[in-house]
């Protein structure tokens, strides 16, 4: 192994390891969002919202998130959506990532006790209220841990944008095997830093979900 | 609807499909009236008391509290508007207390009455305050519903019900899910209320808690009222046969569980 190397490069591996959590953050936002609209049309009174929600859902989880980079990124133009390769990455991968929130988030909405909404219905307070005031609350701390799983595989996915040029840990790597041919190491290091990025990901959402718990 | 009336059912009837849960139920309770519902599982008396706050809307019939019917057929956001309001004249208990785990005692009783009545959280304070030396509790306000026994739960959704100053409290089978050396904690709380002449409704099987407390008792079978009456009636000399023989079967249980 090249330790030599691994030392000369590194500090260009780390430049793109920030390009790799830029794009995990805001795919994460992007996620979040589309899962939070997504979910809301899954149980929405109107059975069209439903069924939008459902099929958004459907098409996202059926099928591989590269292919969903490539029609954005490399089928756009032919229908007049021009983007460069970091915006068609992160678009694709917010946008599919957001299929899996939408049913994480469904799946906390629906966990709560359905006392709790006739509870508070009782009272008088309206559905919306219900759910702002009742059922959020609750919902919100039971979806951390599963929320973190679906920001786990995420920042794995970024890895995703590297066939279509985003010049992030993946590629990085590839771009250093031309020059090196030294795959091996070139490959261990980009890993170690995606374990250090998930690692770290992963103590901050287990530090929320303890923060959250009802005492 | 009769001059007397505070609360009226007429020709209630509710199917969950094919199978009808009520059959043409008529119930009037008069203001301060303490009405017992008691029966089988499966009777329908949870659906019938479900009803009265639109939980479980009726498939046919009307339910009237003070001359304002609570089951308008309306457009949806209208409906809504409407059942919102109403159910704030209606305080409702539920067998396993729902209580909001991620609020204090304190927070469970002011969220409705400062969101919907407007009160400042000063008056909403007060007012918890109120309402817990109300049902013996005034030193948790500050706990969580996790820190607190069954019999205590239940004493605050009391006081949370209270708190919106409803015109009726429904109770479902408030003491059903107590241990046994709780249930009398409850009972007190509710004893309290029947001496302030509060209209209450209250689906029971503690036929004891029933004899004491109510001014009337219904007994439904299968989807019907079988047979109603005062208490002294209804539980020492009914007069159905259906009646008859719940009450023994139902004594018999009680009797082997002591």
């Amino acid at each position: 192994m090249d330790i030599d190397l691994i030392l000369r490069v590194y500090p260009f591996f780390l430049e793109a390891a920030l390009v790799t959590l830029e794009l995990a953050l805001l795919t994460t936002i992007l996620g979040l969002t589309c899962g939070s609209l997504g979910a809301a049309a899954r149980m929405s009174r109107s059975r069209i919202l439903r069924l939008i929600g459902a099929t958004y859902v459907s098409i996202f989880r059926g099928t591989p998130a590269l292919i969903q980079v490539f029609i954005l990124y490399f089928g756009g133009p032919q229908v007049g959506i021009q983007l460069d390769s970091f915006a068609a990455g992160t678009i694709a991968l917010g946008v599919n990532i957001g299929a899996y929130m939408t049913e994480t988030i469904r799946g906390a909405i629906q966990s709560v006790d359905k006392g709790q909404t006739e509870a508070a219905r009782t009272l008088g307070m309206s559905r919306w209220e219900t759910m702002r005031k009742v059922v959020l609350p609750q919902a919100m701390r039971m979806m951390i841990r599963p929320l973190g799983v679906n920001i786990n595989a995420l920042i794995k996915g970024t890895a995703l944008v590297a066939p279509i040029s985003v010049i992030e840990l993946t590629y990085t790597a590839q771009r250093f095997i031309g020059s090196t041919y030294k795959p091996f190491e070139m490959f261990l290091l980009a890993g170690l830093i995606y374990m250090a990025i998930i690692y770290v990901t992963g103590q901050g959402i287990a530090w929320l979900d303890r923060k959250a718990r009802i005492t | 609807m009769s001059d007397t009336a505070f609360i009226e059912i007429r020709n209630a009837a509710k199917s969950f499909g094919a199978f009808e849960v009520l059959k043409d139920i008529n119930l009037t309770v008069d203001r301060g009236q303490i009405v017992a519902i008691i029966g089988p599982s499966g009777s329908g008396k949870s659906t019938l008391l479900r009803a009265i706050n639109e939980l479980d809307p009726l498939t046919s019939g009307e339910v009237w509290l003070e001359g304002v019917q609570i089951n308008r057929k309306l457009p949806h956001r209208q409906y809504e508007k409407h059942v919102n309001q109403v159910r704030q004249d209606i305080g409702m208990v539920f067998q396993h207390f729902n209580l909001f785990p991620h609020l204090t005692v304190r927070g469970n009783i002011t969220l409705a009455p400062k969101m919907l009545k407007g009160l400042s959280t000063d008056e909403a304070n007060k007012l918890a305050e109120e309402q817990l030396a109300k049902v013996g509790l005034s030193e948790k306000i500050d706990e969580y519903p996790s820190r607190l026994s069954g019999g205590q739960k239940q004493r605050v959704a009391i006081a949370r019900a209270l708190a919106m100053r409803p015109k009726v409290m429904l109770f479902d089978e408030a003491t059903s899910a107590l241990d046994p050396e709780l249930v009398e904690e409850v009972n007190l709380v509710m004893k309290q209320l029947a001496e302030e002449h509060m209209t209450m409704i209250i689906v029971t099987h503690e036929m004891d808690f029933a004899a004491s407390v109510c001014d009337r008792v219904l007994f439904m079978d299968q989807g019907v009222v079988v047979e109603e009456g005062p208490p002294e009636v209804i539980f020492q000399s009914p007069e159905n046969e259906r009646t008859r023989n719940f009450l023994r079967k139902h004594l018999a249980r009680a009797n082997g569980q002591a």
